[in-house]
């Protein structure tokens, strides 16, 4: 009887422990159960990146379809090479879409955000974006703003 | 001059032979024959006892610091505007630091120094040496089944503390001072990765459990079988072992975060 008591306890306490992996994981880590392994990888170059980083989203209008897998830098062109992965079910991108790098809110996250073609042909694995806009880097703006009121 | 040389010596050669002799009774008591039957009891037992009557001070513990953490992440975040952010910084400091090392510390001043006064009173009965005398191994049937209990409730009783203190700093945050709830959440889920946050966590917690059950029993098992060794032996199990987790929560941290 004693016995069937301490066993309860521990179960119980095992049940709590296996409970709370599972909150951890999809509530506060926000682990999605759905496979998003899978999606075809495509390439960008930007002039500056200016503090974007592996695994920012990739969005299109504002709704997330992959995420940021590699940074190099392409040393021909002296340009940023980025790396993302869109998710395969996003398979109507045109191959004359557009890739600029945003910023969420004033001191927000940087993020890749896709503005969509005309084109029939759509992105492929492997597939480049040529049309790119780098990021709004606010030392150079400010510095911008100096020089031409200087110059005025 | 020399006598203190000699005091030195015989210091670090005292150190050395413990630690030989922890490392000895650690082999000793994991690597035994397992026989279910008659070990499973056992170690629901000492589970029970380490883990289960621990859940009261991990749960409220987790749950004010929690709290405390929606609190002034608020007071400090509304400053620059960015109120929303409290969730990831509630989420982050909690899964990556405060939940294991918080939880390592309780459960030493908790279970360990009880551990420990337990088995120095076994061994200051003599109940150690008698059941040698039957035939039956201390090993196996007093210091393996402690040994696996804190190994294993530590890491869920770090989990529990996690999910409670996120609960606290949400009840702070989103219920008494009114930050939106999508946000907070959506936030937190953003920036909270499971392999490199949750998980890691985990790792340490696995750790802290292995290190500080591993001082509890030994102290017990190597103090001076007198009551004035046993009050020394329980002190040194909280000591050594707080030491231990917040020396080797930077060591981890610094080779998990840090990229070293």
């Amino acid at each position: 009887m004693q016995m069937r008591t301490l066993e309860i306890g521990v179960g119980a306490l095992i049940l709590a422990g296996v409970i709370s992996l599972v909150t951890l994981a999809i509530n506060v880590s926000g682990l999605s159960l759905t496979d998003r392994a899978g999606g075809y990888t495509i390439y960008a170059r930007f002039e500056n990146i200016g503090g974007l980083t592996e695994r920012a989203k990739v969005s299109l209008s504002g709704v997330q379809i992959g995420e940021v897998s590699a940074i190099r830098i392409d040393s021909r062109m002296l340009m940023a090479d980025v790396e993302m992965r869109i998710f395969s079910e996003v398979d109507y991108l045109s191959i004359d879409s557009s890739a600029q790098i945003l910023t969420a809110g004033l001191l927000g996250e940087k993020y890749i955000g896709i503005t969509p073609g005309f084109e029939e042909e759509t992105l492929k694995e492997g597939s480049r974006i040529e049309d790119t806009q780098s990021a709004l880097v606010l030392e150079e703006l400010i510095g911008k703003f100096l020089f031409n009121k200087v110059s005025e | 001059m020399i006598d203190q040389l000699q005091r030195i010596g015989r210091g670090a050669l005292d150190r050395l032979a413990a630690t030989g002799r922890s490392g000895q009774m650690l082999l000793q008591s994991l690597f035994v024959p397992p026989a279910p039957k008659e070990m499973l009891p056992l170690l629901i037992k000492q589970l029970h006892f380490v883990g289960v009557l621990s859940l009261v001070i991990i749960l409220v513990s987790g749950l004010f610091i929690g709290m405390v953490l929606g609190l002034q992440g608020y007071t400090i975040l509304v400053d620059y505007g960015s109120e929303q952010a409290v969730g990831q910084m509630v989420a982050l400091s909690l899964v990556r630091e405060l939940a294991p090392v918080v939880t390592a510390l309780l459960f030493a001043g908790r279970a360990g120094s009880a551990v420990t006064a337990e088995i120095g009173l076994m061994k200051a009965t003599e109940q150690l040496a008698s059941y040698e005398m039957i035939g039956v191994d201390p090993m196996r049937r007093i210091i393996a089944p402690r040994l696996w209990a804190g190994f294993i409730s530590l890491p869920i009783l770090t989990m529990i503390f996690a999910v409670v203190g996120i609960w606290g700093g949400s009840l702070v945050a989103v219920d008494w001072l009114g930050i939106y709830s999508g946000s907070f959440w959506a936030n937190m889920q953003a920036s909270v990765d499971f392999s490199t946050d949750v998980l890691n966590g985990i790792v340490k917690s696995l750790v802290f459990g292995f290190v500080v059950i591993w001082i509890s029993v030994f102290q017990g098992y190597d103090a001076i079988p007198t009551s004035e060794g046993i009050s020394k032996a329980t002190t040194r199990t909280v000591v050594y072992s707080s030491l231990a987790v917040l020396g080797l929560d930077f060591i981890l941290t610094a080779m998990m975060f840090g990229e070293i």
